[in-house]
């Protein structure tokens, strides 16, 4: 049983990590700030809510595992609403998101007559 | 499997460092700060399990709560131009 869980906490940790990567490969790859917005969205909920998932197998039924809880509760409530607002502000600062392939006619949004 | 996590974390805050110093725009650097300190409240959390100490989350809480706040802050200023607000700037502290 023991075994079992150590191996488990060992996936979790695992898929977190290739999430991180995942997020961190498209936040530079990504063409765009709102399509990077996405990606780094991936490393903050999916890579660091399976870390924690990790962590709290590997922790047991401790103290250690509520603290951890209460950090994926921050994390799963507190970016999205910081995500929110930084997407929030680009746009009202004039920051036009990317339509069509750079350099191609849809590129920029069509301004209203 | 705890240093193969440090390390993956470690080369995100790299790549996010790469964003952070090219990013054309003050938002992909603010994406790519808010992404680091992410990655750095997860990597306080795998160095309190690495080296069996337990009180390192607490100071991962604590500074995921500041690296939130920090953003807001610093969005605030770019979007106003100011943090105090103007009716409060005249007024003497009696």
């Amino acid at each position: 049983m023991n075994m079992l869980i150590d191996i488990l906490s060992g996936v979790f940790l695992a898929g977190g990590a290739f999430f991180c990567l995942v997020g961190s490969i498209g936040l530079i790859r990504m063409p765009d700030f709102y399509t990077r917005m996405q990606a780094a969205s991936v490393t903050e909920t999916l890579g660091a809510g399976l870390m924690l998932i990790g962590l709290i197998l590997h922790a047991g039924l401790t103290l250690v595992t509520a603290k951890l809880a209460i950090m994926g509760l921050l994390i799963l409530l507190a970016s999205p609403t910081s995500s929110h607002a930084l997407a929030k502000a680009a746009l009202m600062s004039g920051l036009k998101p990317l339509l069509g392939p750079r350099g191609s006619k849809k590129e920029v949004p069509p301004s209203k007559p | 499997m705890l240093t193969a996590a440090t390390l993956a974390l470690l080369v995100t805050v790299a790549l996010a460092l790469a964003r952070a110093a090219y990013g054309p725009s003050v938002f992909d650097r603010l994406q790519a700060a808010s992404t680091i300190g992410t990655c750095a409240m997860l990597l306080l959390a795998l160095l309190g399990f690495l080296n069996e100490r337990p009180e390192f989350l607490d100071l991962a809480l604590t500074y995921g709560l500041l690296n939130v706040i920090g953003i807001i802050a610093v969005l605030k200023f770019i979007h106003l131009g100011r943090l105090v607000n103007k009716s409060a700037e005249n007024v003497e502290d009696a």
